[in-house]
């Protein structure tokens, strides 16, 4: 799925990882992340994306395998000497210490002259706009100011990379989105490798370069955020990511780039085989809600339709969510803009709905 | 909507604001609070009461005993008073003697005398004796002007008669002098009964006759309340016979007695004639027959030094120092120890408190950082010693220690240490720091323990990240941390070593034992309780002073339990 | 149920009893003893068998004797004095009766007179030294030694102690001054009549310390009466001073290679004091079981328990075996003619007067190491 390079910054080869010695937390891991790239491990609890973030902070040994920092192998070298910036998930800034020293002490263990210190704290709280909180404590900020506190504690000493081990998971809805940008911009900026792990997807889908979704220790698609939503690989990413119709059927035919599907009701659909190949294959068809089409006008004359009943419909401002009874399954959602020509469906209504057969995926069952 | 604002706006401009009820808000919600203390109080209140009962009140009565002294001036009111004209110089006169022998009389009879001089024996060797002799030949002082009298004629020695006298046969009572003496009576004894005397000395009576009325009316006060006897049927005191020789030693009495009319005026003229074959000498003679050291100055000294009802001489003992007639000096120095117990406790607490941080902050480390089921196993082991009686755990390090014993053996065994040149790690400053530092262990590490779960593991993960070296992390980030910790470990330790005095007694031989020793001894042996609750009460002081420190160079909120 | 009944027969006795006897007697009474092997004997000798003539009768026993005087204080300052009768040695009857909480008795009316009809008083002579101590026994302070350690020359001679050349090794001694001053005095030449006259003095305080100064690193102090025999037992010491007793049972009982030194042991008195102010129907039973416990027999019968002397001279001639070993135990006692050749009589109104000055000089000896 990836291709392990040799000139990435952060580079896994064939990591893995075991605790007990018998079973894999991390299975056959290739990853290389480029110089300046935001990356994100995005992944369900217990995917691994967390130990595979210790084991490049040092913090966990590989059972097995290479991790290459800067093209050497750092499987060796103690955390300290790694100088990688690492923002951790209740932000671990310490208690006992102000603002400015939790900041000076990655320089003050640098052996950094005083005046150098301190200008590259006053510097780095700049950079988070907290450069009047420096004599105060951790415990008397907010969630947020802690949270850039802690961004500017893993910069001040200007590593190369930084990881972040969910980072905002304490924060609200409203501060985290302001985080994400603030967070993006900045490293950007500055140009530094961020490896970024979470299990929220629009945190992964908005602020990264690259996605690496983990599922069962293993890299299930890497990808930019658009291709990972438009075009999963699998249906543990279809289904992980974002909103997703899905149905089980059988593969009727492949021709012309499009695969007819028989569904277990019996209906056939179009759909765009991914990873299918042959008639008869089991598959599981994958459909996002907003491009299934309930308007005849708008599809294909030949295209394959299925009759459907509306079940219930929810107003949900900029779009109507419609909850419809399809081929058996009775909660099949289709999305719609709220635009003044568009209808809005009665419960008990019996329509027909399709789709561009690119639209849907055939992927493995 | 339009009510609600128009009250609001009201209230703003005409002064308080008012509850609905149009009581001002103030002081309905300070009346709502008050019901809620007084809630709170009554749920708190068996607790509070027990604490005040079990523990105020126990401290508040030490700090009392430790200047309380009124032993003297209640045993002694009269001899206290006489001494004040005393200029100390040369021993006391008649007057004094005079006044001790009334006294002690009635102080002998009330077996209070020997308590007395327990006291005082604690200042002046010698005077518990003195006392206890003294007392017991209080009756033949007295016996000497019976003996007179009751040849003169033969009706003194009749109960009834003098109760006829010494009420004058029903005349005018003279409650003055029975209340005042029943007062002091009182103060001498704790537990005297209260009721009918049966008895009131005559008013014309103790005018004629003051110093007999006055012991009469302590022997009918006695009489009746202490031993429950009716006055007029009991022999009066040798003491009143000393008393009526007194008054009739005086010649103006002698003329008064020859004009007064009433009952046994006769038998009072024959005995004032008979007045030049009383004892002669007086009291002064009498007491040195019965012991030389009445003439001795410093046991009169003792009794003036100490007569005040408040005294500082217990705290004065305390810090080796010494109040005598000349004022405060300092002890013998063969007799000075408390400052130098006072240091070593304070020493050797410190000692024992340093050597269970050193012990037990690894420990606690270990406890907080095992997996659960090892760490858990690991209490287990550290509070096993919590369920052994302290005698035994004490007995092991004797039998461990001793010069016969497990070490000195197995040292011995592998030729670290020459057969004859055993060790001595017992009966020493050593075992004690042993023994109490295994004792004292597990309260140096719980609180460690407790305040190190609290720390995350994040923090040194952290440090380590921002580029800090194992050792860093640990003394930069984790040590700061635990500090709170160290903090309630290191008063739980000290405050409970300073007052051990089992272990020390039992392993520490003469080096190795505390001011709490001293304490123990004053208590239940010496007896000397006045002495134990002042070294008591410095110990508190000094715990107290200790913590007002430890609050300031560390802060006392900096100290946590968990 | 049990209790049930007990109580029934309590009950049932105490109404028999209160028409028997002028005065009703409490059907209880707590005693208050030194544990170990010496309540033992007390016990064996005295509550049982009196228990068997008073059935229902129960009898409770309390440990406190080491600290009875702090205890009575403390109960009487509370005006509630729990305890019926309370064994302490002599000096400690004398502060008792001294404070007023101990009951002043005559012997000659409380007291059983002994069979031949000579008054209880006379029976125990002197050895009533105080007017509230009914005496018991007559035990001595004296040294045992480890027949091992001290070569072909067993001391025979108080002074061997303070021979740290012929005998060499550790000592244990009481951690107070009483008896080790007299016999530091003894050994540093004053003849034995002297001795607290000479101890009276500045000079002969200094004299004796002087003489505990040559030995002074060379002993464990004691304060519990088992140290010494647990010393002695585990060859901590070459020898070492407690209460007579305590070695015989090292000696016969445990069977240890220890023997004693009787020259110049020091005899003292256990008794029992009656705590002043009990209610009359507790006074009036401890009063028929102190009669009862203290008359010659129960007094000899005592000493086949432990080996401590009967304190009436009548009791004597009745001691007899122990009574599991088996043995003579008229050669175990102290005042036995072959033991008592060297003894004193410790002198408790001396040591009333100079007990707190010397103490007090004493401990600042022993603190300053």
């Amino acid at each position: 799925m990836t291709n392990a390079s040799e000139n990435g910054f952060v580079v896994f080869d064939r990591v893995q990882k075991s605790y007990d010695g018998e079973t894999l937390v991390v299975k056959d891991l290739n990853l290389s992340v480029g110089r300046g790239e935001f990356l994100t491990m995005l992944g369900p609890s217990g995917s691994g994306k967390t130990t595979c973030l210790m084991m490049l902070a040092g913090f966990e040994t590989a059972t097995h395998g290479d991790i290459l920092l800067g093209g050497k192998p750092i499987n060796n070298i103690p955390p300290h000497k790694r100088g990688i910036g690492m923002v951790f998930q209740n932000y671990a800034l310490f208690p006992h210490m102000t603002i400015a020293e939790n900041l000076s002490f990655p320089l003050e263990v640098r052996k950094i002259g005083k005046s150098e210190r301190e200008e590259k704290v006053t510097r780095a709280l700049g950079m988070v706009q907290m450069e009047t909180f420096g004599g105060r404590r951790p415990a008397q900020l907010s969630g947020g100011q802690q949270q850039r506190v802690a961004l500017a504690r893993a910069l001040v000493f200007e590593p190369e990379l930084v990881l972040m081990d969910e980072p905002l998971g304490a924060l609200d809805k409203q501060l985290r989105e302001h985080m994400q940008f603030e967070i993006t911009n900045l490293a950007h900026e500055l140009g530094i490798t961020t490896v970024y792990v979470t299990h929220d997807q629009t945190e992964a889908l908005t602020m990264s370069d690259n996605v690496a979704v983990f599922d069962d220790g293993r890299i299930q698609q890497l990808a930019a955020p658009d291709k990972l939503y438009e075009e999963p690989e699998n249906s543990f990413v279809a289904q992980f990511i974002g909103e997703n119709n899905t149905m089980l059927g059988t593969i009727q035919s492949v021709e012309n780039g499009v695969a007819v599907v028989q569904l277990d009701s019996g209906d056939l659909i179009d759909t765009k085989p991914i990873n299918v190949s042959k008639p008869g294959e089991r598959t599981r068809v994958s459909i996002r809600p907003e491009r299934v089409e309930f308007n005849k006008d708008r599809l294909h004359a030949d295209a394959h339709t299925l009759k459907a009943e509306v079940v219930e419909f929810i107003y949900m401002g900029d779009i109507f969510r419609t909850k419809l009874k399809v081929a058996g399954l009775d909660d099949f959602i289709i999305k719609t803009r709220n635009a003044p020509d568009q209808r809005r469906l009665q419960p008990g209504e019996m329509i027909e709905i399709g789709w561009m057969p690119e639209d849907c995926r055939a992927l493995d069952a | 909507m339009s009510d609600a604002s128009t009250s609001m706006s009201d209230a703003s401009t005409a002064g308080p604001m008012l509850a609905a009820d149009g009581t001002p808000l103030k002081r309905s919600l300070r009346k709502a609070l008050r019901r809620e203390k007084m809630r709170a109080l009554m749920l708190i209140a068996p607790l509070l009461f027990f604490i005040l009962l079990t523990f105020i009140a126990p401290i508040a009565d030490m700090l009392f005993r430790s200047v309380e002294n009124q032993i003297v001036s209640n045993t002694l009111p009269r001899t206290v008073i006489a001494l004040d004209d005393w200029d100390g110089q040369e021993e006391p006169g008649e007057k004094v003697y005079q006044a001790l022998y009334f006294d002690l009389f009635v102080a002998a009879e009330a077996k209070e005398h020997t308590k007395l001089g327990t006291r005082l024996n604690y200042e002046e060797t010698g005077i518990s004796s003195l006392f206890r002799t003294t007392g017991r030949r209080s009756d033949d002082i007295g016996e000497a002007y019976q003996d007179v009298f009751e040849d003169v004629d033969p009706r003194f020695k009749e109960a009834g008669f003098w109760y006829d006298m010494m009420t004058a046969g029903g005349g005018e009572p003279d409650t003055a002098l029975m209340s005042e003496r029943l007062g002091t009576m009182n103060r001498l004894i704790a537990d005297l009964a209260s009721g009918d005397i049966g008895f009131a000395p005559a008013a014309e009576i103790s005018a004629l006759l003051p110093k007999t009325a006055e012991a009469y009316t302590d022997f009918a006060i006695f009489t009746a309340l202490a031993d429950g006897d009716v006055v007029a049927e009991e022999d009066p005191w040798e003491a009143v016979y000393a008393a009526l020789g007194v008054d009739l030693a005086n010649a103006e009495t002698r003329d008064a007695v020859q004009v007064y009319e009433g009952p046994g005026a006769d038998a009072l003229r024959a005995a004032a004639a008979a007045a030049d074959q009383l004892p002669a000498g007086g009291f002064k003679s009498a007491f040195l027959d019965v012991d030389e050291d009445w003439a001795s100055q410093g046991v009169w000294e003792t009794i003036k030094t100490y007569s005040a009802s408040y005294t500082p001489g217990y705290f004065l003992n305390s810090v080796d120092l010494e109040l005598s007639a000349d004022g405060i000096s300092p002890r013998d120095e063969d007799q000075q120890i408390y400052i130098l117990l006072f240091k070593r406790t304070i020493f050797m607490s410190l000692t024992i408190m340093f050597s269970c941080i050193l012990l037990g902050y690894p420990i606690a480390w270990l406890l907080a950082n095992l997996p659960v089921r090892t760490s858990n196993l690991l209490l287990i082991l550290v509070l096993l010693p919590f369920w052994t009686s302290l005698l035994v755990r004490t007995s092991a390090w004797k039998v461990l220690l001793q010069q016969q014993g497990v070490i000195n053996d197995i040292l011995v065994w592998s030729g670290i240490v020459d057969d004859a040149n055993r060790l001595v790690m017992i009966n020493n400053q050593f075992g004690t720091i042993v023994a109490m530092t295994h004792i004292l262990l597990p309260f140096m590490i719980l609180p460690l323990y407790s305040v190190m779960q609290t720390i995350p593991p994040s923090y040194l993960r952290a440090a380590k990240s921002l580029g800090a070296t194992n050792w860093t992390a640990f003394w930069r980030v984790y040590f700061p941390q635990s500090v709170p910790g160290i903090g309630a470990g290191s008063i739980l330790v000290f405050i409970l070593s300073i007052g051990y005095y089992i272990t020390p007694e039992l392993v520490g031989g003469t080096t190795g034992t505390f001011i709490s020793n001293r304490i123990a001894y004053h208590i239940s042996s010496s007896l000397n309780w006045g002495l134990a609750a002042a070294l008591g009460s410095i110990l508190l002081a000094a715990v107290l002073i200790l913590y007002w420190a430890y609050d300031k160079i560390v802060g006392i909120d900096n100290v946590k339990l968990g | 149920m049990r209790r049930m009944t007990t109580l029934l027969a309590t009950s049932a006795l105490a109404v028999t009893a209160s028409a028997t006897f002028a005065q009703e007697m409490a059907d209880s009474m707590t005693l208050v003893s030194w544990g170990g092997a010496y309540q033992a004997s007390q016990r064996n000798a005295y509550a049982e068998p009196y228990k068997e003539m008073h059935p229902g009768l129960e009898v409770v026993w309390d440990e406190s004797s080491n600290e009875a005087v702090a205890k009575l204080r403390a109960m009487n300052e509370a005006g509630n004095v729990t305890w019926d009768l309370v064994d302490v040695v002599a000096s400690d009857a004398m502060r008792l009766c001294d404070e007023g909480l101990a009951m002043e008795y005559d012997p000659d009316e409380l007291l059983a007179p002994a069979p031949d009809g000579t008054p209880a008083s006379e029976d125990f002579g002197d050895l009533i030294v105080s007017d509230c101590f009914i005496p018991q026994i007559v035990y001595s302070t004296t040294f045992g030694y480890r027949t091992d350690m001290v070569g072909d020359t067993p001391p025979d001679d108080i002074c061997d102690v303070f021979d740290l050349e012929a005998y060499p090794g550790k000592r244990s001694l009481e951690k107070r001054p009483i008896n080790n001053m007299e016999w530091a005095l003894l050994c540093s030449g004053v003849a034995k009549e002297d001795i607290y006259d000479v101890l009276e003095t500045e000079e002969g305080q200094n004299q004796a310390f002087a003489k505990l100064d040559t030995i002074k690193d060379q002993v464990i102090w004691w304060s519990a009466g088992a140290d010494t025999p647990q010393l002695l037992a585990d060859g901590e010491v070459v020898m070492g001073s407690t209460y007579n007793g305590r070695l015989f049972s090292v000696i016969e009982e445990q069977d240890q290679p220890v023997a004693m030194l009787w020259d110049a042991q020091v005899f003292d008195l256990d008794g029992w004091i009656i705590p002043a102010g009990l209610p009359a129907d507790r006074l009036a039973r401890v009063k028929d079981f102190v009669k009862f416990a203290t008359d010659t027999q129960r007094l000899a019968d005592q000493a086949a328990y432990i080996s401590y002397g009967p304190a009436r001279q009548s009791s004597a001639p009745l001691v007899g075996e122990h009574a599991e070993l088996g043995i003579d135990m008229a050669p175990h006692m102290p005042t036995d003619p072959d033991n008592a050749q060297n003894t004193f009589l410790y002198n408790y109104e001396w040591w009333a007067d100079y007990r707190d000055d010397l103490d007090a000089k004493f401990q600042a000896w022993l603190a300053k190491g």
